[in-house]
């Protein structure tokens, strides 16, 4: 099925809210086509497509409720899902969380958020991306390991409250793992874009086949405290848990106010208002920003507006879910869609050029919680790490375990960089002294 | 929806109980009764997959093979005193795989009729044509004598499905209390219930039907002190089994009690879901006010609940074969096991180290009677005496080390992924030798005995880990002393599998497992167990992870 229009999809839920016999009633009906295709030692492993629709259909009778799916639209489908979801939801228990279902909205216009190049992405568009990035390494003599993902889609909602929402969304992801032939360097690159005529497979693979071979035969120094420039996948990641994921992931209200998050206040409450962070941090969430568009509606219906989260190192809200904003009496925020912090002018080669001594991290993986009372993780530097001095970089060094937490990282700030996308966010890449690494690796 | 968005589900194993989203596209919500309805007859799905082998055949395929699944899932979650969510899904359809001058090509559908898998059959061929035209490496392709007509069900005694929700939500409930009786201020809990009924056919003149059980009752209880602003949580010591509903009946004869002055129990088969509960509570509230671990080299006793986490990682990954070989260096990496490092016979581990790799223990959730490509499932040896021996292999692999038969570890999460290598269960031999925990401790001077499993990080060729726990004692000559808190210990995989020092004996032999081994890209999950004994190892280095912000 194609992404239906607004009014073709509008059309479909109204339908489905006629035939509803509930108390309350919501219909969402998701669409998505895209593909992807894999690569392994410079050639295509595998290749796949999709292209689905689907409907979800929430009844409600008091505080019971019930959700059922279909993915065909024929009305005895349409009839018998509404059916069925009402049919769960008088079985359900009451929910002692219920909130009534939200009423009509006011969303801002995103067309933004959808590209007409990346909805119109064939298996030849992603052969021959991927194509160029295989011979690219197979010129080099190196290999490669590479992913590529598009969809372009849409989500549609309306209620018997009179919500009613629309809109359309695309996205392409690319990531490659260039090694040498001798297994002693390894390089990464990833990347991701609304629009995919921004995008140039062999320009990234490029960048990662120079990561790898300047990484060969890296050196061992002592694991301890040193200052590190963490590039923006060594801050984000679109396939793994990150610093910054875990940082922006805790600022659920609830959380907070119960008691089990680094935002909890000693003696109950939370920390909202106070300075937590370095004051050159500041970040906030904007479905609207060009580079980042994003929903203009979290999963509920709610709005999602330009939020500041941190400014100047100062927490200023805190996101939860509907029923606990009541509760607390708190601004009503959904969780953002992607956030974006704020930065200077210089590029990662400008801080370099900045710093005396310290390490130039690529990459952090395997980034799993160690402590969430101080949100500790632990991790190890990846694909490309160097020994920086006098402002160059002088040699590539064997890969560390590190063991920090994004809130100590975020008080040691030294310089933050200009910010670039990556995992539907906008992250600069940060000087920071004091990170600590507790162990060498042989990982290459 | 991206498929992560339902993978976002191993929150679990980094130690919060997260809330799935609706189901993927190819899942629907349906009544909790439609999951007691029976799929389609075997009469009806030979025909189905007939109809699509021939089409393969007929197309230029030289093998095909046809997997036509219907996966039946039950979530239920609750927090505290309420229910937050029940889910019951079905989803069904058919994939087909082919390969074409040595391509491969795969396709699925969700449209289950005669002439629409002939129709799917011949775009898996015209997707092995097109990847032709770019392939360096054609497929070798094992070996398989066709079975026949066969079939082979988890053995359990009731389906979980069978069980009223409200007696489901019931015990969480009533897990909850015990837990929050017992100290905890809040616990979030929930019930995995998964049923895949696979029906496997290929040219080579399989017909494989199956039908595949497993479950998982978990908890996280959490205490906080608001004076101090401090939390602790403590997670449930059950594991993912390959059973049905009755793990959740309580048997003393499938418990084993953990060392003296640990007030720990382990579960082998059958688990007591409100004991856990109750001591989850009184010791996430003891974690409060637990001494800080002094950092410094310790032998560790783990336990096996511990353990198979470990083993996971450092034994699991790094010998799958397609990561020695580079399929998966962009995402989860390579190995430090390459065929290069196998064939200098260094040692992995000590003498004591004995890996078994497997698919066929009963309760475990990795146990079936053949994989998903028709290859009868079997047990074989990973690590012999410290020597790593042998890697995880599928059919188009098995050449590559010489051997003639697939391992039997092809896998794929549903109908419309395509199968792919996929760790078997990984286990530890226990020692031969007569030993229980008790034992172990007396004969450890400056050690920390660990129990469940926590933080988990290692490296992309796996050599460099950390590793957390639930609980953590102290040993000190011979004696439990006192527990302990903010411990994780740091190692390299041959350093610490060097420093094994033997293990405890099958009677103290237990599994740990997750349902959510992710691979891949586009990841898919996979069920995997990990048995051992209570294990020692010799001089390792913990840390202390407490900080200050």
């Amino acid at each position: 099925m194609p992404i239906l229009s607004k009014d073709d999809a509008q059309t479909i839920l109204k339908k489905v809210l006629s035939f509803s016999t509930a108390d309350e009633c919501e219909v969402s009906l998701n669409g998505q086509i895209g593909g992807n295709v894999r690569s392994a030692r410079n050639t295509i492993s595998t290749a796949g497509a999709t292209d689905n629709v689907s409907l979800a259909v929430e009844s409600r009778f008091g505080k019971r409720s019930g959700v059922a799916t279909c993915n065909e639209f024929d009305e005895a489908t349409l009839r018998r899902c509404v059916q069925r979801a009402e049919e769960i939801a008088k079985l359900a228990p009451e929910s002692p969380e219920y909130m009534p279902l939200l009423g009509a909205q006011q969303y801002q216009d995103n067309s933004k958020a959808f590209a007409a190049a990346t909805a119109a992405i064939d298996p030849d568009f992603r052969a021959r991306q991927m194509g160029a990035s295989t011979a690219l390494c197979d010129q080099k003599k190196v290999s490669s390991a590479g992913f590529l993902v598009d969809s372009a889609g849409f989500l549609a909602k309306r209620n018997s409250k009179g919500l009613e929402a629309y809109q359309q969304f695309t996205n392409l992801e690319f990531s490659v793992t260039v090694r040498t032939p001798d297994g002693t360097g390894s390089g990464y690159a990833a990347a991701d874009y609304t629009d995919a005529s921004k995008f140039d497979a062999a320009r990234l693979t490029r960048v990662a086949a120079e990561k790898a071979s300047s990484s060969m035969k890296a050196r061992a120094i002592e694991p301890g405290k040193y200052t590190v420039i963490l590039e923006p996948n060594a801050l984000v990641s679109n396939v793994d848990t990150s610093l910054m994921a875990a940082l922006m992931g805790s600022f659920d209200a609830r959380n907070a106010d119960e008691g089990r998050s680094f935002l909890s206040k000693k003696g109950g409450g939370n920390r909202k208002g106070e300075k937590l962070f370095d004051e050159r941090v500041t970040i906030y969430s904007d479905p609207t920003n060009a580079e980042i568009p994003s929903l203009m509606f979290s999963g509920d219906g709610r709005p999602q507006k330009r939020v500041t989260w941190i400014e100047k190192g100062v927490v200023k809200n805190l996101y939860s879910s509907r029923y606990w904003a009541q509760k607390a009496a708190i601004p009503d925020l959904p969780r953002p869609g992607g956030w974006i912090m704020e930065g200077g002018t210089q590029s990662t080669a400008d801080l370099i050029k900045g710093t005396a001594k310290g390490i130039l991290v690529t990459r952090l993986w395997y980034i799993r919680p160690v402590d969430p009372q101080t949100l500790l993780y632990t991790g190890l530097t990846r694909d490309g790490t160097y020994y920086i001095e006098n402002g160059q970089i002088k040699f590539p060094v064997k890969n560390f375990r590190f063991n920090e937490s994004p809130i100590i990282m975020l008080n040691n700030l030294e310089a933050i960089g200009k910010p670039v996308r990556l995992g539907g966010n906008l992250v600069p890449p940060l000087k920071i002294r004091d990170f600590t690494f507790t162990s060498l690796s042989d990982a290459v | 929806m991206k498929r992560r968005d339902f993978v976002g589900l191993t929150g679990l194993a980094a130690g919060g109980l997260l809330l799935p989203s609706l189901p993927g596209f190819s899942y629907t919500a349906v009544d909790p009764a439609r999951l007691l309805e029976p799929g389609a007859d075997v009469i009806v799905k030979k025909r189905l997959a007939d109809a699509a082998l021939n089409a393969a055949k007929t197309a230029g395929a030289s093998y095909a093979d046809v997997r036509i699944g219907r996966s039946l899932n039950q979530y239920v979650f609750t927090r505290e005193k309420q229910v937050q969510n029940i889910v019951s899904t079905e989803s069904y359809g058919v994939g087909i795989r082919v390969l074409v001058d040595g391509c491969w090509g795969f396709a699925s559908t969700s449209v289950v009729t005669d002439a629409n898998l002939a129709a799917t059959a011949r775009a898996a061929v015209d997707i092995a044509k097109a990847n032709r035209k770019v392939m360096k490496e054609p497929v070798q392709l094992a070996a398989q004598k066709g079975y026949g007509e066969v079939s082979w069900k988890t053995p359990i005694q009731q389906s979980a499905f069978e069980v009223p929700v409200k007696q489901k939500v019931d015990l969480l409930l009533a897990a909850n209390a015990a837990a929050l009786d017992a100290g905890a201020n809040y616990i979030n809990s929930g019930l995995f219930q998964v049923n895949e009924q696979k029906y496997f056919a290929s040219t080579d003149g399989s017909y494989i039907d199956q039908d595949v059980h497993r479950l998982w009752p978990t908890f996280s209880a959490t205490a906080v002190d608001t004076k101090s602003g401090k939390f602790r949580s403590r997670e449930s010591l059950s594991a993912p089994v390959g059973l049905g509903y009755e793990y959740l009946t309580p048997n003393t004869a499938e418990q084993v009690r953990g060392p003296q002055g640990t007030d720990t129990i382990g579960y082998k088969l059958r688990y007591d879901m409100l004991a856990d509960a109750a001591l989850a509570g009184k010791q996430a509230k003891a974690k409060l006010t637990m001494k800080s671990v002094t950092p410094g080299k310790y032998d560790l006793v783990l336990d096996p609940g511990h353990l198979g986490l470990t083993i996971h990682e450092s034994v699991g990954h790094p010998t799958e074969l397609d990561r020695v070989l580079g399929y998966e260096a962009n995402f989860a990496g390579t190995s430090f096991a390459t065929l290069e490092w196998k064939a200098k016979n260094l040692p992995y581990g000590s003498k004591e180290v004995n890996i078994v790799a497997d698919k066929l223990q009963p309760g475990s959730v990795g146990n079936v009677g053949y994989d998903d490509e028709g290859v009868k499932t079997r047990e074989w040896d990973i690590i012999k005496d410290g020597k790593l021996v042998n890697y995880q292999k599928i059919r188009d692999q098995a050449h590559i080390v010489g051997q003639k038969e697939s391992d039997g570890c092809a896998y794929a999460q549903s109908w419309e992924d395509v199968q792919f290598q996929r760790m078997p269960n990984i286990s530890l031999r226990p020692g031969k030798a007569k030993m229980s925990p008790d034992e172990m401790v007396k004969g450890v001077d400056k050690g920390i005995y660990i129990a469940g499993a926590g933080s988990f990080s290692i490296d992309q060729q796996r050599f460099n880990f950390q590793f957390g726990g639930q609980l953590f004692f102290a040993i000190e000559k011979g004696k439990i002393t006192e527990p302990l808190e903010d411990v994780a210990y740091q190692s390299n995989t041959q350093e610490f599998w060097g420093a094994c020092a033997g293990s405890c004996d099958q009677s103290d032999y237990r599994l740990f497992g997750t349902f959510f081994d992710g691979k891949g890209q586009p990841s898919q999950v996979s069920s995997v167990s990990h048995g051992s004994a209570t294990t020692r190892f010799n001089g390792v280095n913990v840390i202390n992870t407490a900080r200050k912000v």
